[in-house]
């Protein structure tokens, strides 16, 4: 089994008309064992940018702390938020820096810019970034996420809509996965702020 | 081979370990204390080979001790203890690393509160109110999910724990006739019962 599939996640993120989502799933798992039930994928780096890590979950924690480092050094040193564009690249060479001993994530990055323009960004776990305006996918239901996502997404949809959305997405790819599921928390950003929910799924 | 339980209750933490020391065929010790304290009010219950066992509890408690000492009789709290031990285990992964799978247990004096925390030997950590290490949580872990609920007694904690040693005495391969129980609340860290006592040399 590979490495990146021992602890189990899925990770959506959608955009929308002036707003962003992203959702994971919160099964943390060793192998076919699930040991927790609430283990957080998706993480506030600032009000508008949000990361969502997919992969072995001692990294998930390792990259939470650094990137929350980054960005806070980052910003005592320029005086200024970190857009979504840049934090990308940070992270994409935080990766590649490790390129023969890599950290076993594949991250999403999803935020909203200076402009309120919604911004995605997907990775490899050696850091070879994808830039999409629709969705991106992440964790071990990755073809099971492309085809809800296809099928489902819309353009410019208003922020009700993406959260009806991507948690239908998200739900339907994580109850054909046996890895990922057992709760899911979605995040929707918009220029007003950032809503929070959890979903209520099967817990199988 | 080695078997750690955890079940947080109202008011404290119960861990309870096997005290076999063995490699192979061989038991080395029967009467094992694989609990360590690491402040006077928080304990670790740790599965592995001694070696590493030994080392990493050692390390940690000390550096708590350190930190202590340091900083005017400063206690830290379970939460930051666990996120201490992780971040030394990551940091181990990549260089020379641990092959240790925790049980951390701790009460909090200034918030009345109990926790619990497992940190695998990937150091990978989540909170959690009861867990188990080793085989054992391929026979007890749905016996807690069953039994525990909030706002359990102290008894009730320990009951539960002692259903669990029962399951693994009737169909666990390996036999594990001894058990050491220890009890983590505003008291302290102290030993509720013990199947071989560890100070026995």
């Amino acid at each position: 089994m590979s490495i990146l599939e021992y602890n189990g996640a899925a990770i959506i993120a959608m955009t929308g008309k002036e707003c962003v989502a992203i959702a994971s799933d919160t099964r943390l798992g060793a192998q076919a064992q699930t040991v927790s039930c609430d283990f957080r994928k998706v993480f506030k780096i600032d009000d508008k940018l949000f990361v969502g890590l997919a992969g072995l979950a001692t990294d998930v924690t390792t990259l939470e702390n650094t990137l929350k480092f980054r960005r806070s050094l980052y910003e005592l040193r320029e005086e200024r938020s970190m857009t979504p564009k840049v934090f990308s690249n940070v992270l994409s060479n935080l990766l590649y820096e490790k390129r023969f001993g890599p950290y076993f994530i594949e991250p999403i990055v999803a935020g909203l810019d200076d402009t309120n323009k919604p911004f995605l960004s997907g990775m490899d776990l050696i850091g070879a970034p994808v830039y999409t305006d629709d969705f991106v996918v992440s964790g071990t239901a990755t073809a099971n996420m492309y085809g809800m996502c296809e099928t489902l997404y819309q353009k410019d949809m208003e922020p009700e809509e993406l959260f009806e959305t991507i948690s239908q997405a998200l739900l339907a790819s994580v109850d054909r996965d046996a890895l990922s599921g057992w709760g899911a928390e979605v995040h929707i950003i918009t220029k007003e702020g950032v809503t929070s929910r959890q979903l209520k799924g099967r817990m199988d | 081979m080695d078997t750690v339980f955890g079940v947080e209750y109202d008011g404290g933490v119960i861990l309870a370990a096997d005290q076999a020391n063995a490699r192979s065929i061989l038991i080395y010790q029967s009467n094992l204390d694989k609990i360590t304290h690491l402040s006077s009010h928080s304990a670790m219950g740790v599965s592995g080979p001694n070696a590493d066992l030994v080392n990493f509890t050692e390390y940690i408690a000390k550096n708590l001790a350190l930190y202590e000492l340091s900083n005017d009789g400063l206690k830290l709290s379970t939460h930051a203890q666990a996120h201490f031990a992780r971040g030394e285990l990551a940091t181990a992964l990549r260089k020379g690393p641990y092959q240790v799978n925790v049980l951390l247990g701790g009460y909090d004096i200034s918030s009345s509160k109990a926790s619990l925390y497992t940190i695998d030997y990937l150091a990978a950590m989540t909170k959690v109110h009861y867990g188990c290490q080793g085989y054992a949580s391929n026979f007890c872990l749905s016996i807690m999910d069953r039994d525990w609920k909030e706002g359990l007694t102290k008894d009730q904690a320990i009951a539960i724990v002692e259903k669990c040693i029962k399951e693994l005495q009737v169909r666990f391969l390996i036999s594990q006739p001894n058990f050491i129980i220890k009890c983590i609340d505003k008291e302290g860290v102290n030993v509720i019962k013990y199947g071989a006592d560890p100070a026995d040399n």
